[in-house]
């Protein structure tokens, strides 16, 4: 239970909490990135196994995933490269059930356990849906994080808070992954309801694309994960320096909040 | 509930078989989608579940099949065909319908269940257009705000239907993303709908999809099946040895087999063979997929060793997919029925034999049921067997293409 354990330590010192997206596989540096994203303030990072047909995200991260596939990213290879990263910061895998499932159930989880990996976050696999791979995930010490929206009903978000592992991932807006000039009104909503029904940590993320955003979501939970704002960054060319320059922003936001 | 409902001339059978275990055919289908839309799809799954066992619902489903779609449609004896093929082949005309396909059937049951929802906004997906514009025009008759998500790719190659939608009313979105056909449409419909949800509901055209849309669908197509049951028993004095349809996502497929399940006819559907299965251009998900989830469901899709989803080939845009509906992937499983292919070439045959002999131009996706069926005919098909095709869609929207393909075939 390392991720839950870091998250929890560093929010009951007072922290604001804040978890990077980072694409795996873009470009031949990724694993450069991720370190200067850890060294810049993140508590954990998220990193993204990218999926031919990510239902969940918008332009920014659909353009990173096809051109880490187009370069010969896959789920085995990323996985691989994790293994002996030495980031100093629990580490989440990010991707679509398809992947894991055409690993199969026990081989998926066994070999992020295997390469160090903390957790995983499956976004179209939904509570109802989750047996199969929760048991293997279980059992390989791989804390899986569920998804909580805008939507879910009162009894759903006790389920889905009593079945999370690691943190709670509170989806701050209607829509997909992508970056808003405004934080979306749901934001404040779901941090509250989350923080209402559970101790775990709660993070909001999805559209959260500024250090000023960051710090309001942040005020309603317990922290942020931003992604788009990110790989954008690195789409454009920004390398490690530009991701850490940008996460350090962020962090100087949510410290300020 | 299960009393047959009459609308002018048209009658309901009783509802079909619901899955079980939240949408499982065996060991296919289910809900694989983002916690956001699972509120929907329960509404959805709860407001059908009612709707299909209210005699109103039902009665005024029936009407509008009647009034509006042209139903029933006739099951035709090819008499010219059966001599040529030696086997006696008989067609449900489903391009005899309104708008020229069997997806009508399905859009104006989804369109009056958005009503009964309280939506006035529909999103769509489509391939060569069929379901755009069967969605379209439901809209346009209950006053509907429509979207219709279409690749790009399909945008060029079927032009007439992109007018078609537009003349109805509906605002046509080409689709960039990834290879630009129909699976890049139901991502960016899906991805539309997760923000959308709560005003919107996504009209799929397919068995395909996050339980209740294949078990839904399915039922909103098996009026197929039940006339043409029906009318092959009054022509041939009993069923068929053969049922067949073609497949991409399955939905004209599996409305004609939900009425001969439980006969003993054969169950064939007819896949894409593309440019040969051999050359892995195809868009054979049943025979060459694995199992996997896409667009909600666990069914058999084509991909790579990783997981990634594979691009479909197919002429026919229609079945351009490179999954399959989950039940027909557990009627695959279970060996009750078959999924052989037709190549793109052996389509071209049919859409030819089937206009000269009985003055029937089909659609590019039921001529591979055709073409099929001219390979098979003294094979697998004995000789004097009898034959239920079922002709999903009319062919005018492919003339254009076929004309061009055929003369790149004189000119070789």
């Amino acid at each position: 239970m390392n991720l839950e354990a870091t998250l929890r330590g560093a929010r009951d010192r007072g922290a604001k909490l804040l978890v990077p997206y980072v694409t795996g596989g873009l470009g031949r540096g990724w694993l450069d990135v991720v370190r200067a994203v850890a060294a810049a303030g993140a508590d954990a990072i998220e990193v993204g196994i990218p999926f031919s047909d990510p239902v969940m995200d918008g332009r920014t991260i659909q353009e990173a995933s096809q051109r880490a596939l187009d370069i010969g990213a896959t789920p085995g290879s990323i996985i691989d490269e994790l293994d002996g990263l030495d980031a100093g910061v629990p580490i989440a895998v990010m991707t679509y059930y398809n992947p894991v499932h055409h690993m199969g159930h026990e081989r998926f989880a066994q070999r992020l356990s295997a390469s160090g990996i903390d957790a995983a976050i499956v976004p179209d696999l939904p509570l109802d849906e989750l047996n199969g791979w929760a048991d293997a995930a279980d059992a390989a010490d791989v804390e899986t994080v569920l998804l909580a929206a805008p939507t879910t009903s009162d009894e759903r978000l006790h389920a889905i808070c009593e079945r999370s592992r690691g943190f709670v991932y509170g989806v701050a807006l209607l829509g997909i992954t992508g970056e808003r000039t405004e934080l979306a009104v749901e934001a404040t909503e779901m941090g509250r309801r989350l923080k209402a029904v559970t101790d775990k940590p709660v993070l909001l993320g999805l559209g959260i694309s500024n250090p000023d955003q960051a710090r309001v979501a942040a005020a309603s939970s317990d922290g942020v994960i931003v992604g788009s704002a990110l790989v954008r960054r690195l789409l454009e060319g920004g390398g490690p320096e530009g991701a850490a320059e940008f996460v350090h922003e962020l962090r100087q936001g949510l410290d300020q909040g | 509930m299960s009393a047959p409902r009459r609308g002018d001339g048209v009658t309901l059978g009783p509802p079909g078989p619901e899955p079980t275990d939240l949408g499982r055919f065996g060991e296919f289908g289910g809900r694989f989608v983002p916690e956001t839309l699972v509120p929907a799809l329960e509404e959805l799954e709860l407001e059908f579940r009612r709707a299909w066992t209210s005699p109103e619902f039902r009665e005024e489903y029936a009407q509008l099949l009647a009034q509006y779609a042209g139903r029933p449609t006739p099951v035709t004896e090819c008499h010219r065909l059966s001599e040529h093929l030696g086997v006696r082949v008989l067609l449900k005309r489903e391009d005899l319908t309104h708008t020229g396909s069997h997806k009508i059937n399905n859009v104006l049951g989804q369109a009056l269940l958005t009503q009964r929802m309280g939506k006035r906004r529909v999103i769509a997906e489509t391939g060569a257009g069929q379901h755009g514009v069967a969605t379209a025009t439901a809209c346009a008759l209950f006053g509907l705000d429509c979207i219709v998500f279409m690749g790009a790719v399909d945008v060029e190659r079927q032009a007439l239907n992109v007018f078609r939608m537009q003349l109805l009313g509906a605002e046509v979105i080409p689709v960039t993303s990834g290879s630009a056909t129909l699976k890049d449409a139901i991502n960016d419909a899906l991805r539309d709908w997760v923000a959308s949800v709560q005003s919107t509901h996504y009209c799929i055209g397919s068995v395909v999809g996050p339980h209740p849309f294949p078990w839904m669908v399915r039922e909103f197509q098996r009026i197929v099946g039940d006339e043409a049951r029906e009318q092959t028993r009054s022509i041939l004095g009993g069923d068929p040895d053969f049922v067949v349809a073609c497949v991409g996502g399955g939905s004209n497929a599996m409305g004609t087999f939900a009425g001969f399940t439980d006969t003993d006819a054969q169950l064939i559907g007819v896949e894409a063979g593309g440019l040969g299965i051999e050359t892995g251009h195809h868009g054979a998900s049943v025979s060459r997929g694995v199992p996997g989830a896409l667009h909600g469901a666990r069914s058999l899709y084509l991909q790579n060793e990783d997981g990634q989803i594979l691009e479909a080939h197919s002429i026919s845009a229609g079945l351009d997919y490179p999954g399959v509906g989950p039940e027909h992937a557990a009627l695959a499983a279970s060996g009750r029925a078959e999924y052989p292919s037709a190549t793109d070439v052996e389509a071209l045959a049919g859409f030819q034999l089937l206009s000269k002999l009985e003055g029937i131009v089909p659609a590019l996706e039921p001529a591979h049921a055709v073409g099929w069926l001219m390979r098979e005919a003294g094979n697998r098909v004995p000789k004097d067997s009898t034959v239920m095709l079922t002709m999903s869609g009319r062919g005018d929207k492919d003339a254009m293409q076929v004309s061009e393909m055929l003369a790149e075939q004189a000119g070789r």
